[in-house]
Formats: C-alpha cells, sequence, structure tokens
C-alpha cells in the first residue's frame, strides 16, 4: 500500500497517498495539504517518523492524504490522543490537525493543556469560523451576528481568538497564515517543525460552501497589503501596499497604533521591531482584528522551552539512575513481610 | 528511642478464641485508618489471616464531631481462613459520642465497647445526636459490655515529659487505644513502634510521644486497671500455606499486576488517569514505579486520560487507564475507538456506588451493564473483574495479555471495598508465570492494518517509526485487510461480525470455570464475581457444614463468559446471584442461557454480611 519513494530525495508527492482527496472543491483545505506536503519534502522529513494525528471535521481527514503515519481520531481529543503518541514515543515528529470547532469547542480544553504542558506537537488549526462537516452551524470562531443553520437570526455570542487563546493557555509558540498564501505558509510551517515544544498555527482558511469569503476582507489581493502585517522578529512592523504604514505604541498606553512614515513627523525609526520573544507584545499582534487594524501573520511569537514529553522520561531516567533499574521480585517484597 | 515494655501478661491466663473482629472508630482526624492499619500489620505478623474494611467519609476534613465525619477501620482476623471483615463486631472502639451512635448496632450482643470518655462532652454529645450521656445512662448500652476510660486525660498525661501542647497531645491518643487492644489480644508492640520510629524519624519526640501513649494504653490492660470480667484473648496463629507474606490491598495488587504482565508482554506501560475516588490510589501506585520505566500522566480530564492511553498503545507501549464509574462513563467515545481502531487498551474501573456522583468512597458493583454494554453501536469488548483484594495480581495480568494477544481494549472491574480493604498475599515469584512476548510487526512484505491472525483474529500492531509500515488507522469504518475507509454495506456487516467474532472467540482462549465448592448437581448454586466472593465462600461453606446442597461458582470472566458456563449452570436446580447491585449478572445469564437465575441485591455501600446470604439461600431452599 505504500508509493514507492524515490530514492535519493523525496518530493512533495512522496507525502502524497494513493487516496482521492474529498473535499469540497476549492476548498482552502488542497492549499493548505499542499503546503504541508512542499515543507516535508523540503526539510526531507522521514514519513516513517511522522505522524498526523486529527479529530473530527473537514479538516480532520488530513491524515488519510498523507503518506506517513496516520490516526484520524474522535471529535476534539487529537491534542490528548497526541500527547500519548508523544509519551510513547517521543521521537517521533507528531503534527495535529483540526478545525476551529475541533480545537476551541469540543477540544478546547486539551489544546489548552497541550499548549501549558508544552508537548511536542505541531497543531496545525484551520480556522474557517464555521462547522463544514455538519453543515454550516456557526462556531466558536464565528463573528458575532453570523447567520447559520443553528442561528437564523444571527449568532449573539463573542467569538475566541485562537492566538490569543493560545498565547493565554501558556503556548510558547504561536504562528498565524493562511491557506492561500503559497509562499508564507511554508516558512511558517517550516519554523513550526524546528520548534521543540508545542507549535501551535493558526491558518485561515476558506469554507468555499458554508463560509465564502469571510476573510476576503484580509485575503483580497486589493487591500492585502494593506490588511496583513507579516511579522519577522527583529524587523520593524511595516505594512501598506507603498510600505509607509507601520505600528507603534500609543503614547502613554498600552496599546498599538498605525502610523504613516513620513507624516506628522514620523519615521521608520519610531516604527516598533518585532520581538517573538515579547509574550506581551504578541498579545498585542494577536488581538489586531482587520479592519481597523491589519492582521498579524507570521511567528508571533516564539520561546522555546522544555518540552513535557522530554520532561517526563527525563524524570523516569533520573529515578532509574537513582534507585538501579527496577527488580520486580524486589518491589513485591518491599514494605513488611513476614515467614509463615 | 523508647523501648518496648517487656511485660505481656502470661499466655495462660488469657481465653482463646479462633477469631475476633475489632472496629476502630472515631472523627476524621483522630487518625483511625492509621490505627487499623498497624493493627493489621501486628495480626498479620502474628501468624492470623485477616481481612480489612476501612470505610471513611468523603470529606477531607468533615466537621470534627459530626456523625457524616466519622472514620471507622474494621479488621476481623483469625487463627482460621478469614473470607471476610466479619458480620458484626466483638469489640467496638469508639473515640467520641459520633462513632459510638453510628457504629454500635453493629456490635455483637455481649460484644465489648470501649469509649473514650473524655471525649463525651456536651458539644460533641449535642453534635452526635444525643440529649444525654449515654456512657453516664446506659442508655441504648444494656446489651453490651461497656468499658469507659477517659483516653484523653489518661493520653496526655503519658505524653507529658514531651511538652508538646494539649492539642498535640491528644493526637496520640488512636496509639494509646491501640495499645489497650493490642494488650487485649496479647499482641507485641515491636511493629508499630518500629514503625513510629521510622514515620516519625525527623521529629523524634512525635515519635517517642506517640509510642509513649501506645506504652501507656498497654500498660493500662495490663496493670489490672481493666474490669475484672474483660480479661485477655489469644488468637493462635492460622494455618497458613507456607512461604513470604505481605499485606497488600486491591490497588496494590492491580498496580503490581499491571506492572507485572507489561513485563511479561515486554511492552512500555504509559499509565493515564485524571483523579477520582476510589481509583485515584492506583494513579499513586504507578506514578512511584518509574523504575520500572513506567511513565504516568495525570490528565486534565477523563477524556483525555483515555485518549493519552489510546495514543500511546498507538505508539507502541501499551496505554492503561483508570477511573469509577462515571470517569468511565466519559471515556467511553474513546474506548469505541480502540474497539473500532483494534489497539490495546486496559481499563480499570473501581466501581463505587452510583449513579452520578452517588457515594464516592462507598462500595458497589453496579458498573457490569457499564462494563459490557456501555457504548454506541455494537461495541463488545472483554470484561474481566477482581474477587479479593489479591486477586487483582492475576487478574491485571489477564487484562494486560487479552489486551496485547486480541488487540482489544479490556475492561477490568474492581471496587471500592476490594481498592481499600486488605489481607495477607503470598508473594509469588514472578519468574513461575509464563510470558507472552508481544510481537509488533516490522516485514512490509504484503503488509495491511487490518489483516487477521487465522486463530486470534487480531490484527497486526506497529510502532509508528517502523520503516516502510506508514498506514492511516482511524475511526471511520475500514476496509478488512486494506484498512481504508469504507462505506460499503457488506464491508460494515462483515467488520461489525469480525469485532463480535474476535471477542467471543476468546473464550477459547480462557480457563473454564470450575466449582468453587460443591458438587456439580446440587440443588442450589451461588453464583458470584468481584469482591462478593469473601461473603458467598463463607456463607455457602457454613451451610454446607450443615448439609446444605449448596454449590459456588464465582466468575472472573464476564465477557466472554466461560465457554462451559451454560452447561454447568443447568445442572443445578437453582441459581441464586447475589449482588451489590440492581441484578445485572443475573440479567446478563438470564439473557444468555435462558435460565431461571434469580438475583439478590443489595446497594447500601457496604459488602454482604455473610449471614445475609445465609439466610437468602435459606430461603430460596426453603429450609
Amino acid at each position: 500500500m505504500n508509493i514507492q519513494k524515490s530514492p535519493d530525495k523525496l518530493t512533495a508527492r512522496d507525502y502524497a497517498t494513493d487516496q482521492e482527496v474529498r473535499w469540497c472543491p476549492g476548498c482552502g483545505d488542497y492549499a493548505i495539504l499542499k503546503a504541508v506536503q512542499r515543507t516535508l519534502a523540503e526539510l526531507q522529513a522521514d514519513p516513517d517518523q511522522t505522524v498526523f494525528v486529527s479529530g473530527i471535521g473537514c479538516a480532520a481527514r488530513f491524515p488519510y492524504y498523507m503518506e506517513t503515519y496516520g490516526f484520524h481520531t474522535i471529535h476534539g481529543r487529537s491534542p490528548a490522543i497526541a500527547t500519548g503518541v508523544k509519551l510513547a514515543n517521543p521521537d517521533l515528529n507528531v503534527w495535529v490537525v483540526g478545525g476551529d470547532g475541533d480545537m476551541l469547542s469540543i477540544g478546547g480544553n486539551h489544546t489548552m493543556h497541550a499548549l501549558r504542558r508544552n508537548v511536542d506537537l505541531n497543531i496545525l488549526l484551520f480556522n474557517n469560523e464555521i462547522y463544514g462537516l455538519t453543515k454550516g452551524q456557526y462556531s466558536p470562531t464565528s463573528q458575532t451576528g453570523t447567520r447559520s443553520p443553528s442561528t437564523p437570526y444571527g449568532s449573539v455570542d463573542l467569538p475566541v481568538s485562537a492566538a490569543q487563546f493560545a498565547l493565554g493557555a501558556g503556548g510558547k509558540f504561536i504562528a498565524r497564515s493562511a491557506d492561500i498564501l503559497q509562499k508564507h505558509l511554508p516558512v511558517v510551517l517550516k519554523r513550526a517543525y524546528e520548534n521543540h515544544g508545542t507549535s501551535f498555527v493558526e491558518i485561515m482558511q476558506n469554507c468555499i460552501v458554508y463560509n465564502d469569503a469571510v476573510f476576503s476582507h484580509f485575503t483580497e489581493k486589493s487591500v492585502a497589503a494593506d490588511m496583513q502585517v507579516h511579522v519577522e522578529h527583529g524587523k520593524p512592523l511595516i505594512f501598506g501596499s507603498d510600505l509607509d504604514k507601520g505600528l507603534r505604541l500609543k503614547k502613554d498606553a498600552l496599546e498599538l497604533e498605525i502610523v504613516t512614515i513620513g507624516k506628522n513627523g514620523v519615521s521608520e525609526t519610531d516604527i516598533l521591531n518585532h520581538d517573538e520573544k515579547n509574550r506581551p507584545l504578541a498579545m498585542l499582534l494577536a488581538s489586531m482584528i482587520p479592519p481597523e487594524f491589519p492582521i498579524a501573520l507570521g511567528v508571533l511569537y516564539s520561546d522555546p522551552s522544555p518540552t513535557y514529553d522530554k520532561a517526563v522520561h527525563d524524570q523516569v531516567e533520573s529515578v532509574k539512575t537513582k534507585n538501579g533499574p527496577g527488580n520486580f521480585n524486589k518491589l513485591l517484597r518491599r514494605g513488611h513481610t513476614w515467614e509463615v | 528511642m523508647s523501648e518496648v515494655s517487656a511485660l505481656e501478661r502470661p499466655e495462660e491466663k488469657r481465653d482463646e478464641v479462633e477469631s475476633a473482629v475489632v472496629r476502630f472508630a472515631g472523627d476524621s482526624g483522630d487518625g483511625m485508618q492509621l490505627t487499623g492499619t498497624q493493627f493489621t500489620l501486628t495480626a498479620a505478623l502474628a501468624g492470623n489471616d485477616l481481612a480489612t474494611f476501612p470505610d471513611f467519609p468523603a470529606e477531607i476534613r468533615a466537621p470534627a464531631g459530626t456523625t457524616f465525619g466519622v472514620s471507622a477501620f474494621q479488621i476481623n482476623f483469625g487463627a482460621r481462613r478469614i473470607m471476610t471483615s466479619g458480620d458484626s463486631l466483638d469489640v467496638l472502639v469508639v473515640m467520641n459520642p459520633a462513632a459510638l451512635i453510628t457504629n454500635l448496632s453493629d456490635v455483637k450482643p455481649g460484644g465489648i465497647v470501649i469509649a473514650d470518655s473524655g471525649a463525651f462532652t456536651s458539644r460533641n454529645l449535642t453534635k452526635a445526636g444525643y440529649e444525654s450521656n449515654p456512657l453516664e445512662t446506659g442508655e441504648g448500652l444494656e446489651k453490651y459490655r461497656l468499658i469507659q476510660i477517659d483516653m484523653s486525660r489518661l493520653t496526655v498525661e503519658s505524653v507529658k515529659e514531651f511538652g508538646l501542647s494539649n492539642k498535640e497531645a491528644l493526637r496520640s491518643k488512636n496509639m494509646w487505644a491501640l495499645g489497650l487492644v493490642y494488650w487485649m489480644y496479647g499482641r507485641p508492640r515491636k511493629a508499630s513502634v518500629d514503625w513510629l520510629n521510622a514515620k516519625f524519624s525527623k521529629q523524634p519526640e512525635i515519635a517517642a510521644a506517640n509510642i509513649a501513649a501506645l506504652n501507656a494504653g498497654h500498660a493500662f490492660g495490663e496493670t489490672a486497671e481493666m474490669p475484672a470480667e474483660i480479661g485477655g484473648y489469644s488468637i493462635p496463629a492460622a494455618e497458613i500455606e507456607p512461604g513470604l507474606y505481605r499485606t497488600v490491598t486491591g490497588t496494590e495488587s492491580v498496580a503490581l499486576g499491571l506492572l507485572a504482565g507489561t513485563q511479561l508482554a515486554n511492552v512500555g506501560l504509559t499509565f493515564c488517569s485524571y483523579p477520582i475516588t476510589p481509583a485515584s490510589a492506583l494513579l499513586h501506585q504507578l506514578a512511584a514505579m518509574k523504575e520500572f520505566g513506567v511513565v504516568t500522566f495525570q490528565a486534565e480530564d477523563e477524556i483525555a486520560a483515555v485518549c493519552a492511553a489510546l495514543g500511546a498503545s498507538y505508539g507502541g507501549s501499551l496505554g492503561i487507564t483508570s477511573s469509577s464509574g462515571p470517569g468511565i462513563a466519559l471515556k467511553m467515545e474513546a474506548i469505541g475507538l480502540a474497539i473500532a481502531t483494534e489497539l490495546p487498551l486496559v481499563i480499570v474501573n473501581s466501581q463505587r456506588a452510583g449513579p452520578s456522583t452517588g457515594m464516592p468512597t462507598k462500595t458497589e458493583q453496579s458498573d457490569l451493564y457499564q462494563a459490557v454494554f456501555g457504548r454506541n453501536a455494537d461495541a463488545p469488548m472483554p470484561v474481566i473483574s477482581v474477587s479479593s483484594s489479591t486477586d487483582g495480581f492475576d487478574v491485571a495480568i489477564e487484562a494486560v495479555r487479552l489486551a496485547t494477544k486480541f488487540m482489544t481494549p479490556v475492561m477490568l472491574l474492581t471496587d471500592g471495598y476490594l481498592a481499600n480493604a486488605s489481607e495477607p498475599w503470598r508473594i509469588p515469584d514472578i519468574s513461575e508465570y509464563d510470558s507472552f512476548k508481544t510481537n509488533f510487526t516490522t516485514d512490509p512484505k504484503n503488509f495491511e492494518p487490518f489483516s487477521r491472525h487465522p486463530e486470534t483474529l487480531s490484527r497486526p500492531w506497529v510502532k509508528p517509526g517502523t520503516p516502510e509500515l506508514a498506514h492511516r488507522i482511524g475511526g471511520i469504518e475500514r476496509s478488512d485487510g486494506s484498512g481504508h475507509i469504507s462505506y460499503s454495506p457488506e464491508n460494515h456487516q462483515k467488520m461489525t461480525d469480525l469485532r463480535a467474532q474476535k471477542i467471543d472467540n476468546i473464550a477459547n482462549y480462557i480457563p473454564e470455570q470450575e466449582i468453587e465448592q460443591g458438587e456439580a448437581n446440587d440443588d442450589l448454586v451461588v453464583v458470584g464475581w468481584g469482591s462478593t466472593f469473601g461473603p458467598i465462600s463463607r456463607a455457602v461453606s457454613n451451610l454446607r457444614i450443615e448439609g446444605l446442597g449448596v454449590a459456588q461458582i464465582h466468575l472472573r470472566y464476564i465477557w466472554p463468559l466461560p465457554k462451559n458456563l451454560e452447561e454447568l449452570l443447568s445442572n443445578f436446580g437453582k441459581i441464586l446471584v447475589p449482588e451489590m447491585n440492581n441484578g445485572q449478572l443475573v440479567t446478563l445469564l438470564r439473557s444468555q442461557f435462558l435460565l431461571p437465575a434469580k438475583g439478590f441485591n443489595k446497594v447500601n455501600g457496604k459488602p454482604f454480611l455473610i449471614k445475609e446470604l445465609e439466610e437468602a439461600i435459606r430461603s430460596e431452599l426453603d429450609k
């Protein structure tokens, strides 16, 4: 059932299975699948050491299309199952794929705990702000007022911001990209792969059937330059079709503001430099919502720290070293014993 | 370090008795569980057989002096085989009025009640609901031999030299009571003295105070300050199979069995759990076994616990999860995924009284339906049960064997009583157990993830990372063989049948059912499962001594049932199924075999009494 691999160098096609891809024509998931396959090829990731784990939803079909190990599980639980995979075998490269309903609604708790534990997982959250597989109900990331079969008069609850949630949960690597950004997305995915710990990547993904063009106000070519700021560590937060807009901190307030370089005495040196180790800055960037602000894309935050799975196994090893390898018959005789 | 007084009452002055049931009862803060555990250890060291019943409140620190804050520890110890913690009490030690009012009815007529009169203050009497002091009026105590001693005052006096506050000094009064009961049964104090010295090695004055109190209680009995009619007793050693022994609770034996099982299977153990009463102790036990490479994971919830365990099994280690009834309910969707993807998994269910929160610290065996039937769709899995505190070892090994051999989740049923109750255990030698080494598939030739072993029908277990075996599995129905997603009607029928056949077929790989006591054509057979083993065994043996034609069958395998069980049962005139639930095994047996089995059911949070079972059997036999 395996596709023959080319002997020297793996190409993106080597990471594709022979299974027919069954997303709707025009679905953003196709682009993400391509980007992931290209990224793995670029990294020459060993397919036998790679595992894709998913929950339930359109995005969760992902593992069936990857010529790697794969486990399509149950709704919301993929971060927990992936944690178990890493506990059993910390050497595997484990990717977790799911949608906004899967990971922020039914599975929000597991997403939160994977993030705070810093389990070495690459979590790809395909955010399309809607439930696709169940035919179009509003999701926890849907904007207030979203009309859907379950909210015919518009939703009345406030949405959750995936990146802010991940930061709040203690995530150490938070990034954002979009399905149509075929140059940007692989760069972000590569960074996620290279980070040890939970790498959380929110990918804005268009659901062509139930929520088409929900992100067009920042993805359309005509507005993209003004509505997206691509953050890069150490570089100024500049954007705009003329690269004349920038972000800086408001005077006397912990708030960002948009300024125009060359106007009102603003020069490039006044613009904030992105510092991906700066958590408060990451929170400010994550909370920018178009059209008032551009959406921040790229690695918003990256502050690598020890991973949970390694800590667990290090502790086991240290106890083995301290107590010596376990002797079962000795364990049975631990404590008070007596001879009859 | 204090010395143990050398004076012991000469054995010849003691009345020899065959067995005795003693219960220590007091406030949650009175240290009754420690007292009982120490008495247990000393009885075991004296060569008695024994069984214990710790009974404590759900509240961590219930308000002092209240009836719902009473904590008790009961031990039945004797010169003969002990099957239960005892129906009724020979000796009740009460540390306050609440303990008296909640425990008195369990004392045998003529039994001894030892009360700390110092704790019978008007405040404590009111909290317990007494209008007057029963120690003074004797009201309600007419049937018993009452010994009232101001243990509180005597304890404070005995530890005066250590300069403790009154409150600190009173903490030793459990040891004073223990010392007195040690004297009553002619027990040496050495083991408890050693234990106190070890436990308080960093606070030598606390150790010394406790030992002083222990000695003072003992001396109180010894110096004939006890009423004349209450002399000492002696209980000779029981005839016990020679060997090296320890005490073990059901939790400890299951923990050791899970580790032993994974060693015999030669797989890693990844234990994933979420705290819940009375199952948490299993996590504590295994978390302390890291030198064996055991990985433990305290998950964020019950669902994450079973999912991580399943992920671990997928990853090539044996995932094990544990909980109690309500937590097991939360795990069921993931257990269904384990059944669908045919991955090994062990689920330990320490049953408790329910439904919902129910009575978390009280025992019940009411999750049989949940274990056998409690999943969406046709989702069969093996269910096995633990019948005594020591039995957990072999049952846990068996759970690991079935899970890995048949690539299936297995549910192991134990209960709140077994989890906490201890009994002596002849320590096994692990080298005498047959290994059942796991064969991970590594050969890519003709590999299919859902190919089947021709006899066991189990599918290959592949560790991710194995070269050239990359494949996908999942909860969507899959083709037999290739494992590709399939919505084909024929395939779903085939896979459903295969999943059922695989589990039914396990009946060919488990021992045939044996008759515990009695003959194959007795008038009545008592069929039990789980922790009712002790009281049923004693009730049946008592009635057999009387000449009644009563037999006993006790099931370890609940699903699939042993293949000879139907034939065995059909030879008996009557079938009685006692259960601590509203009639679950009895329904299973009736539905499987169309036999007229009758239930005898009790759900008061306590194990069966021997006499209750004897009465039920007699009434069934009209004797």
